[in-house]
């Protein structure tokens, strides 16, 4: 084990990736000698030649589209966005191209050799076009995997899944924490599964959802909690598509309660398909209305960004709303 | 001196712009409409076979779309897309390559599968998305695909080959590149050719792709067939500049216009570019200049945008009458047994039609496989569903209902 940070585990677990298959390329705007704008692929054109970890023209339809090609050959494609917000230009190639592949073709063609990493989220005064949480518009589309991790340790065993499993995954990193996440993480191989919630802490009152970044958020909620006499259950989703309904239904039988956190505007953010899925699921069991804390539906702001964003406080409010039902 | 902005160091005291058009870009042709090789123009080199080869491809696309269209007009199948008037430019590209090159293709390229082998039965079985089709009866007529043939399956939105192609390239040009040096330490086996159309061009897709072939040396043939229309939209509509070709050289890729009724000049800039660019690991542009002959597809009618004397000025310009002259030329075909081999083929047609039609629909378990690797959790749960409540109605869905497990 040694501590690092978020950063450290994915430069990390994207140095395994390149040693283990000589055909790996990593690739996007300024990823090569430079490192990344963050530095999460630091020293890896050093180590893997420039044939492998390069420099692309700043063209996010472009790295999408040249990414598809090269997982379509059979090659371990690992494009980053430089900022999820700048993902928009690739919306094309990622969900008509990379998301339908296989299934149009039949299973003649894949691109599942391909792995998407951006960084997401608020919290690093970034304005409109630095913080963007897009996760929902891809939720939107059978054929990708998303995944968001919310430490070092799931950072590094997350992206090896997402970098091993046979379908195209987008791995959303959260930004806020690249460096102020800082944790024990195994220098040896490991992959954490996909699709799989984890039960972060457990309680009885109220089910307090999150993922990436948001998780430390529900966690200072739940010692407000705490305080207060209410017990939460903290549970991450890690994994946005597929999504483990079954750990988060099982939750919610337990407490009766569910609120769910994240950064995006809350109108038709991921959490409104599971609060749909869940009441379906939970109906009977249910002592309150499942809550959303989320953005306000307003593009995400800078000077206000405080009054914006999901805090520990507006989750607390939520929780005793909940519990007071 | 070093070169920051890499660009030519090139210093004028002048001012002076220079021109929208400064390239004056000629078109290769070799072959003349009475099939003679023109004066100062030299055939390539191609053997008997693989000319014979080109040529019964080409008798084969115009004899299966003129089947295939009237096939639409009766209702037999949905949608159909004719090659009228680019079979030469299509099927000599294709006939360049090696069998193992990838062709990625936009849609109207069915000539360069049937060249590398792909069987009537397969044409078939895709256009009438029956449980056979390759591509499991998931997208409209004409959107072939083999991985056996190194044929990408066609996807329908415009241009998102382009970079898919550059990339694809790379990887075929990963294993030859040194790691110690970067360079190229044997030569390419394999290269992607890209078609699209001068349409699709108009695409950020398109510059993206070029962009990043020159820049990341991809060995990628762009093969761009200028028909002049992108469904009714004439070329002088689309764009500006002098054709596809003088992007080329904005994109620091080596370029070539060639006479796309011609299969002689398309056939021997293709191999000349294949030769190239496995060579040296670089990207070609080619533009191949034709006349879309025919209406976009069968959905199209291009009396509301072209004249009859428009389409009269071309129809005269056959491409495989053009080779077909050339070829008796040579000696190498015979004007009786072609007749007869025509008569031969449109009957095989008809006969493979009506076993294709006749098979049936993909089962339903094909609804869901192929979204994953493995369906996921919920698609499982969504398909058990359907399951049920088809078993409830058989009468409302009879495609599948008779086989449901």
């Amino acid at each position: 084990m040694a501590k690092m940070n978020m950063l450290h585990a994915i430069n990390s677990a994207l140095d395994i990736t390149m040693a283990e298959n000589n055909q790996a390329c990593i690739f996007g705007e300024d990823v090569g000698h430079f490192g990344g704008v963050f530095r999460a692929t630091s020293g890896l054109q050093e180590k893997y030649g420039k044939h492998r970890v390069f420099n692309t023209p700043l063209t996010e339809q472009g790295i999408l589209g040249f990414a598809n090609g090269l997982a379509a050959f059979g090659a371990p494609a690992l494009a980053e966005i430089q900022f999820a917000d700048y993902i928009f230009p690739a919306f094309d190639q990622i969900v008509n191209e990379s998301a339908k592949f296989r299934y149009r073709s039949g299973n003649e063609f894949d691109v599942g050799n391909l792995t998407i990493r951006t960084p997401y989220g608020g919290g690093i005064a970034g304005g409109l076009y630095h913080s963007q949480s897009p996760e929902a518009y891809f939720a939107h589309t059978p054929g990708l995997k998303l995944v968001v991790p919310r430490n070092p340790h799931q950072a590094k065993g997350l992206l090896r899944a997402c970098i091993k499993d046979d379908n195209p995954v987008i791995f959303f990193e959260p930004k806020r924490l690249y460096r102020a996440s800082i944790g024990e993480v195994p220098e040896e191989d490991y992959t954490i599964e996909i699709g799989k919630a984890e039960v972060v802490k457990e309680g009885s009152d109220v089910t307090l959802l999150a993922w990436g970044a948001q998780m430390e958020i529900i966690e200072q909620a739940a010692e407000k909690a705490q305080e207060a006499g209410v017990s939460c259950e903290i549970i991450d989703l890690r994994s946005i598509l597929p999504w483990d309904v079954e750990t988060i239904a099982k939750s919610v039988v337990k407490t009766g309660r569910l609120i769910i956190s994240h950064e995006a505007p809350i109108t038709n953010g991921f959490g409104a398909e599971i609060a749909a899925t869940i009441q379906e699921a939970c109906f009977l069991h249910l002592e309150s209305p499942i809550m959303r804390v989320c953005g306000l539906d307003t593009p995400y702001p800078l000077a206000l960004e405080k009054e914006y964003v999901p805090d520990a406080l507006k989750v607390f409010a939520a929780i005793k709303k909940s519990v007071e039902f | 001196m070093t070169n920051p902005n890499n660009i030519s160091l090139n210093i004028s005291h002048a001012l002076k712009f220079i021109d929208s058009h400064a390239l004056d870009i000629p078109t290769l042709t070799i072959l003349g409409e009475n099939g003679e090789v023109l004066e100062g123009a030299a055939a390539p080199d191609i053997d008997k076979d693989t000319a014979i080869n080109l040529y019964s491809t080409m008798r084969f696309i115009r004899l299966l779309d003129e089947r295939m269209q009237a096939a639409q007009r009766q209702g037999r199948v949905s949608f159909y897309m004719q090659c009228l008037g680019e079979e030469a430019a299509i099927t000599a590209s294709a006939a360049a390559l090696k069998p193992e090159d990838m062709i990625m293709a936009q849609y109207r390229e069915q000539a360069a599968l049937a060249y590398r082998g792909f069987t009537l039965e397969q044409f078939m079985n895709q256009l009438f998305s029956n449980e056979k089709d390759l591509g499991k009866g998931r997208q409209m007529p004409v959107h072939y695909g083999s991985n056996e043939l190194h044929y990408l399956t066609i996807s329908s939105p415009l241009g998102t080959q382009i970079p898919q192609a550059t990339g694809y390239a790379y990887g075929q040009k990963l294993k030859h590149i040194d790691p110690a040096t970067g360079e190229l330490n044997s030569e390419i086996d394999n290269l992607t050719i890209c078609y699209f159309g001068e349409g699709a061009a108009s695409e950020g897709d398109f510059h993206a792709g070029l962009n990043m072939a020159a820049v990341h040396e991809a060995p990628v043939l762009f093969f761009a067939r200028n028909n002049g229309y992108a469904i009714s939209t004439p070329a002088d509509e689309q764009f500006k500049g002098d054709g596809i070709a003088s992007r080329g050289v904005g994109y620091g890729i080596k370029t070539i216009r060639v006479d796309g009724g011609d299969a002689l000049a398309v056939f021997a800039a293709t191999q000349a570019a294949r030769k190239m660019a496995v060579e040296n690991g670089e990207p070609v542009l080619i533009e191949s200049i034709a006349y879309r002959l025919g209406a976009h597809s069968t959905s199209d009618d291009p009396s509301g945008y072209r004249s009859k004397e428009e389409e009269a000025e071309f129809k005269g310009n056959c491409p495989i009458e053009r080779f077909k002259k050339w070829l008796l030329k040579q000696g190498w075909l015979n004007e009786q047994e072609d007749e007869a081999e025509k008569d031969k083929i449109r009957e095989d047609i008809l006969a493979a039609l009506k076993v294709a039609e006749k098979v049936q629909k993909p089962a339903l378990e094909e609804l869901v496989s192929d979204v994953y690797d493995q369906p996921i959790p919920a698609l499982q749960k969504q398909y058990e569903e359907l399951k049920e409540h088809i078993k409830q109605h058989p009468e409302a869905y009879p495609v599948t209902a008779g086989r449901i497990k």
